[in-house]
């Protein structure tokens, strides 16, 4: 597991029901993209976060299917319906078959 | 510098390994985008890609993409080593069917989008992006 994995999320806590609001996620990973080399010329193996996803109260929001050449410190922007009160639920799932999740929830008001 | 006979054949060797890598890449590129159409004609309109004419640093780039009525927008870096970039699926809670993200480029090149659309159709943008320092390592 790549050290130091914290994501963030700025996302609304309150919301009218219907409205649109705008998310912004940024998860710490190095995204190693198996293209570098060390001093020695020994490839760097892969190591990035292959997939993203956004789920308010189990339906989907955005799903990101990522590849090496997502920068390091993936981040994403992307606009969400809030149909009602509940959980946004975010899940980073990793090459090394570690997942990092995220939750925040955001009221009626 | 003097321009020695061996000197001209390194720079010889140099040039045709700089275009031969791009032309792999976008073979590559090519197998993608047929693997997500399915061959399908591509339009032209309904789909914005916006990234910057200039990148001063290739190892993040920050592109946004809109597609409004997408189910799915495909990035692709033309001239990187591994062409892929990130596949985004719309689920029915997507305000908006648009996203921002940084990416990497590992030099001067075509970045396209493709989005499939809700009826089934497809539409590709492509903007050309000058990068100043690539973003591979190495």
């Amino acid at each position: 597991m790549a050290d130091n994995v914290k994501p963030r999320v700025k996302a609304p806590r309150k919301a009218s029901a219907g409205e649109t609001v705008t998310i912004k996620t940024l998860i710490s990973h190095p995204m190693e993209s198996g293209q570098r080399k060390d001093a020695d010329g020994n490839t760097i193996p892969r190591s990035i976060i292959n997939r993203f996803t956004c789920e308010f109260n189990g339906e989907t929001v955005v799903d990101v299917t990522m590849e090496p050449a997502i920068s390091t410190n993936p981040y994403f922007e992307f606009e969400a319906v809030i149909p009602d009160a509940g959980d946004m639920v975010f899940t980073w799932y990793d090459d090394d078959g570690s997942v990092y999740e995220e939750t925040k929830s955001i009221a009626l008001g | 510098m003097t321009m020695t006979r061996r000197s001209v054949m390194v720079m010889g060797a140099g040039a045709l390994v700089a275009f031969g890598l791009p032309m792999r890449a976008s073979a590559a590129a090519e197998d993608a985008i047929a693997e997500f159409t399915g061959g399908a004609d591509m339009g032209s309109e309904g789909l914005t890609l916006t990234a910057p004419e200039i990148a001063e640093n290739g190892n993040t780039v920050p592109i946004e993409v809109d597609a409004p009525g997408a189910e799915a927008i495909l990035v692709l870096a033309m001239g990187n080593p591994t062409p892929g970039v990130a596949e985004f699926k719309f689920g029915p809670l997507a305000g908006s069917h648009s996203a921002s993200t940084r990416i990497r480029l590992a030099g001067t090149q075509d970045v396209v989008a493709i989005a499939k659309m809700k009826d089934g159709s497809f539409v590709k943008a492509s903007s050309n992006v000058k990068v100043t320092i690539g973003g591979c390592g190495g």
